[in-house]
């Protein structure tokens, strides 16, 4: 709402988020500049001043073009560049970029196809480890989706690497950032991502002019940009571009992630993620870290905020195991289990097939329809010895067994699966209480407004007694020692014996040694002395009040309302809002005021919960040898980070470069005319009979296939296909095509298509539209074509799955799968069935 | 409402003279005894839209132990009363009849679904769990201790509680269980 210029890309947000969309439209009534950059005409796009038509997947030259037309004109904001950017910093002589190598950084391993990211270290600091406990290091925090690893902001890095200030030495980053963006120029724009030039100047020209002292632009985006093998690439080239505009920590700036789940950003806090511990905390690895010690010292940096990690960690332990932590058992850190490499979830689903996972719980998700190559999960399910799914309706994951598509095909038989499976009905959200964290990372609790009906029970009962139950039953052997001594003791309540959902929030926020709750991750000790669950949300129950039940109506407070709800960290509602102050602590202009330093009181203060300490000065200097915040200077507002500021170029962090590239997409009908490398080199792909691709620029896969939401559906459709108002307004399964296409194939509006990939084939209504442009790329016209993907087998509309075509081909960094851009063939009417359809596959396979 | 006779006073006469049809010429003694679902609510609770992370304020009304009505919350500075389709179709989400409300089972090589109570599907599920975890209990792994089961894995999360979250992720941690991921991986 404070924005002056609002660019969404790689999002629908007027379709798939409106109501947080009225705030942009607040913007725009108040004068702001929309854009919205999609392959679609959406509603968002109808909304916008203007649309810019983008091949899918091509994201990073546009936004590399606008880095490189910011640097090349010198549009940066100079002053908060060189205060809170490791513009000057100086870059280890060893590193190469994808100038030198066409493509590739330095670093490559061609056999394992994989980076040793040393030679990416500032200057001084990668000689000071040997090479080769580096190069493991490297690979194995490749492995373990190890970049994901350092959390927000982990990656060590020394406090004061050397610097020109000047900018001028040939490699400190702004140099190094700006030769390696200079290809990226408005001629590779129109030739990749099919924008012509006019377009690209007045994108260029809104960003800059709407930038600086006294204007901010904001970027948004949402899976349109996660869902490719370069996708956290995508988001960091946004980031370089934001912070070369002074964008970040400012009101009306930012990098707005949009999330499509109620509570996605809560479940990655507290992670129900393989890498991950509370609070970004890493899993330990087996072969990185052997005792509490050594994990703590090489799991980040011990400059900035991430310097109290022991803190944060001991607490985190003694959350979990009580009294059976002390220091001198490690605070029973050897409970933890270890990881050895990936185990996310498509890697999963090949454990699965190859028979090692035997046991599988499905809890408010449906992966036969909501994940990539569905069949491999479908396999993966059929070949477990038992399941649980809990959801609220019979989703296909459940009933996999009983109709999902191998049975019509012949691939599978019911009497031939021998997967146990137990359908377990879940409480819906008016049925239990608790919190979600929304997109802004604000927790909101929810009053429960009736039981749940009949055997419905929250996830909350579930594994609270299925706790209880193992408990019991345990022997007293060795291996049980963790879950014996796991505190595992709440409140229960009413007729079911639910567990207080208070009870575990006020143990996630943490007690002090008086047994009182804590108000501030700041109040975390390292002896032992606080237990808490999950750092980043310590201050929730403050003063032992839920404080993420506050409802003060927004009408009585400021545009911030700080008292609704409780936002992480802290209560901040802007991260790294000190960057809203020059680095003297005075706001950069009147009109985006925000966080400013009040001289006389020798505090920070303003609009918001200042992102800083609050009494630390703007002409703060660490002393030498200082850890943890007191390391970072008073003009350092990036508190995270281990020197405080914002990395136009990553020396650590990334499994694919410190410096976006641009790649084509593991499946692209284009050639890469950037550089030799096609795709992303260290991309993660299964060598694999389930995981079949389209070769890159095939003629038998000529159109670009792209996948999103609609407005009145819900993800895989678990929550929206059985409601009749939502059923009746999407009743059925589309394509949209170009009128150009439609002629050329000739298919007719209404009628059916078939989409085809080397995975399976899929029915739709043909819906003919100019929403859907053709594009003139490389001289040449390329078609793309847009497909919802919420139907399935089940509920009161059906449908073919979509995501059945999908590659599994995933980003390196994050192991999300590509579904945003990959390509297909079109034909006319519908597809074959039963053992036709296969046939029709093994002849694209192969024909 | 305009007055007079009870033809006069007929909604389809006062609406072909040319009143809106969507104003007062649409009332009749009928709509004017209709009370609001909302004012007859035994309980309201405040809520959170389920379905995306905009995070919407709701208020849910019940009456006699049932949902009656599910309304955007116009306190809330983050959705000011507003809900898009999906969330003002919430009451359908709770309430319609192909939800679940029984456990199922389905045995190895079944062909139906069969009831099951929920003790015994607990207990069964727990003597499962205790099972696979012992027979891919892994304690070492090249040299190293790992003190891990890959026999037991999970999905889910993204629409669930950080409460749910929480418990999910200590409980499999001290089961060993590594391999817990959700739609944020997706």
């Amino acid at each position: 709402m404070n924005a002056d210029c609002i660019v969404i890309q790689g999002s629908n947000m007027a379709e798939c988020h409106p109501v947080g969309f009225q705030w942009v439209m607040e913007a725009k009534a108040r004068g702001a500049k929309v854009f919205h950059v999609d392959p679609r005409f959406t509603r968002t796009s109808a909304l916008a001043d203007r649309h810019v038509p983008i091949r899918a997947g091509t994201d990073i030259v546009l936004l590399g073009a606008l880095v490189n037309h910011v640097l090349a004109n010198e549009l940066d904001f100079r002053e908060y560049v060189l205060a809170y950017t490791n513009a000057s910093t100086i870059v280890s002589e060893r590193f190469e970029d994808t100038e030198d190598l066409d493509g590739l950084f330095s670093g490559f391993d061609p056999g394992a196809r994989k980076y040793d990211p040393s030679s990416w270290s500032y200057q001084g600091a990668a000689e000071e480890e040997a090479p080769g406990e580096h190069l493991e290091g490297g690979r194995r925090h490749a492995e373990a989706a190890g970049p994901h690893q350092y959390g927000s902001g982990g990656p060590p890095a020394p406090a004061t690497p050397p610097t020109d200030p000047t900018l001028q030495h040939p490699r400190c980053v702004y140099q190094i950032v700006k030769r390696h963006f200079a290809r990226y120029t408005p001629e590779r724009v129109a030739e990749l991502c099919g924008i012509p030039p006019e377009a690209f100047a007045e994108l260029a020209e809104a960003i800059t002019a709407n930038s600086g002292r006294e204007r901010t632009t904001a970027w948004v985006y949402s899976v349109g940009w996660t869902q490719h093998t370069v996708g956290a690439q995508y988001i960091r080239t946004a980031a370089i571009l934001q912070l070369l505009l002074g964008n970040m920590g400012r009101p009306g700036g930012g990098i707005l992630a949009l999330r499509g789940h109620a509570s996605i950003q809560g479940s990655t806090d507290i992670p129900t993620l393989f890498n991950l511990l509370p609070g970004y905390l890493p899993m330990p690895h087996a072969h990185l870290h052997e005792g509490l010690d050594h994990y703590l010292e090489t799991v980040g940096s011990p400059t900035g905020f991430w310097g109290n990690r022991r803190s944060y960690m001991v607490s985190l332990l003694k959350a979990w195991w009580g009294e059976a932590a002390t220091a001198e058992n490690d605070f029973r850190f050897d409970h933890l289990p270890r990881l050895t490499g990936d185990h996310g979830h498509y890697t999963t689903v090949m454990g699965q097939i190859d028979g090692t996972v035997k046991g599988y719980f499905v809890v408010g998700e449906n992966p036969a329809v909501g994940s990539s190559g569905g069949k491999a999960q479908r396999l993966g399910l059929a070949n477990l010895d038992w399941l649980v799914v809990r959801d609220l309706t019979l989703v296909e994951t459940a009933t996999f067994w009983n109709d999902g598509p191998e049975l019509e095909t012949g691939e599978m038989r019911t009497e031939d699966i021998a997967t146990e499976v137990f359908f377990l009905p879940a409480a819906s959200h008016v049925e239990k209480e608790g919190t979600f964290t929304n997109t802004q990372r604000l927790l909101q609790w929810r009053e429960k407004a009736l039981d749940p009906p009949g055997d419905c029970r929250s996830e909350l009962w579930f594994y609270y007694h299925l706790g209880k139950r193992i408990r019991r039953r345990l022997a007293g052997d060795e291996i049980d020692r963790p879950l014996r001594e796991l505190t595992w003791d709440y409140p229960e309540h009413g007729e079911h014996a639910e567990p207080s959902a208070e009870a575990v929030l006020r143990e996630i926020n943490g007690t002090g040694p008086d047994g009182r709750a804590l108000s501030a991750y700041t109040e975390l000790r390292a002896d032992g002395s606080t237990r808490c669950g999950c750092w980043i949300y310590c201050g929730v129950y403050a003063g032992e009040v839920n404080q993420a039940a506050r409802r003060r109506p927004g009408r009585e407070q400021t545009l911030v309302a700080p008292e609704w709800g409780w936002a992480w960290p802290a209560n901040r509602r802007i991260l790294y809002n000190r960057a809203s102050a020059d680095p003297e602590g005075r706001p950069w202009s009147e009109r985006k005021a925000y966080v400013w330093w009040d001289a006389e009181r020798g505090r920070w203060t303003g609009d918001d919960v200042p992102d800083f300490e609050p009494d630390k000065p703007p002409d703060y200097l660490p002393p030498e040898g200082a850890v943890a915040q007191a390391a970072l200077s008073g003009a350092a507002p990036f508190i995270m980070q281990s020197d405080g500021k914002g990395w136009l170029f990553a020396p650590a962090g990334l499994a694919d470069g410190p410096l976006p590239a641009h790649y084509e997409s593991h499946e692209s009908p284009v050639r890469n005319t950037l550089y030799g490398q096609q795709a992303n080199p260290v991309r993660k792909v299964y060598r694999r009979p389930e995981a079949p691709y389209n070769p890159p620029e095939s003629p038998r896969f000529p159109y670009v296939l792209t996948t999103y939401r609609l407005t009145e559906h819900h993800t895989a459709g678990g929550m929206s296909r059985s409601l009749a108002y939502l059923a009746e307004l999407q009743p059925e399964l589309f394509c949209e095509v170009s009128p150009q296409l439609a002629a050329e194939l000739g298919l007719s509006n209404g009628g059916w298509a078939t989409i085809v990939t080397t995975r399976t084939a899929v029915e739709a209504r043909v819906l003919v539209t100019e929403r859907i442009r053709p594009l003139r790329v490389q001289g040449r016209t390329v078609h793309q074509i847009g497909l919802p993907y919420h139907w399935g087998g089940r509920g009161l509309v059906t449908g073919d799955v979509v995501n059945d075509l999908l590659p599994l081909a995933l980003d390196p960094n994050v192991y999300i799968q590509e579904g945003k851009a990959t390509t297909c063939d079109l034909r006319p009417g519908r597809r074959p069935t039963g053992r036709a359809l296969l046939d029709l596959i093994e002849e694209y396979r192969h024909g | 409402m305009a007055r007079g006779g009870r033809i006069s006073r007929w909604p389809v006469l006062r609406q072909l003279r040319g009143q809106d049809a969507r104003g007062d010429a649409a009332r009749s003694a009928r709509t004017d005894a209709l009370r609001p679902r909302t004012e007859e609510a035994d309980t309201v609770a405040r809520s959170v839209c389920p379905y995306c992370a905009v995070g919407c304020g709701q208020l849910v009304y019940v009456k006699d132990g049932k949902v009656t009505q599910i309304e955007g919350d116009p306190d809330s500075p983050v959705s000011r009363g507003r809900l898009c389709p999906k969330g003002s179709a919430s009451k359908q989400l709770v309430t319609h009849p192909g939800r679940q409300t029984h456990v199922l089972y389905r045995r190895p090589h079944g062909t139906e679904w069969e009831r099951l109570d929920l003790e015994t599907a607990m207990d069964m599920i727990t003597d499962r769990v205790l099972r696979t975890r012992r027979e891919t209990w892994q304690q070492e792994e090249d040299g190293k201790v790992v003190r891990r089961t890959l026999g037991i894995a999970s999905l889910g999360g993204a629409t669930l509680d950080n409460e749910e979250n929480y418990l999910m992720k200590k409980l499999y941690t001290a089961l060993g269980a590594i391999q817990v991921e959700n739609q944020a991986r997706i």
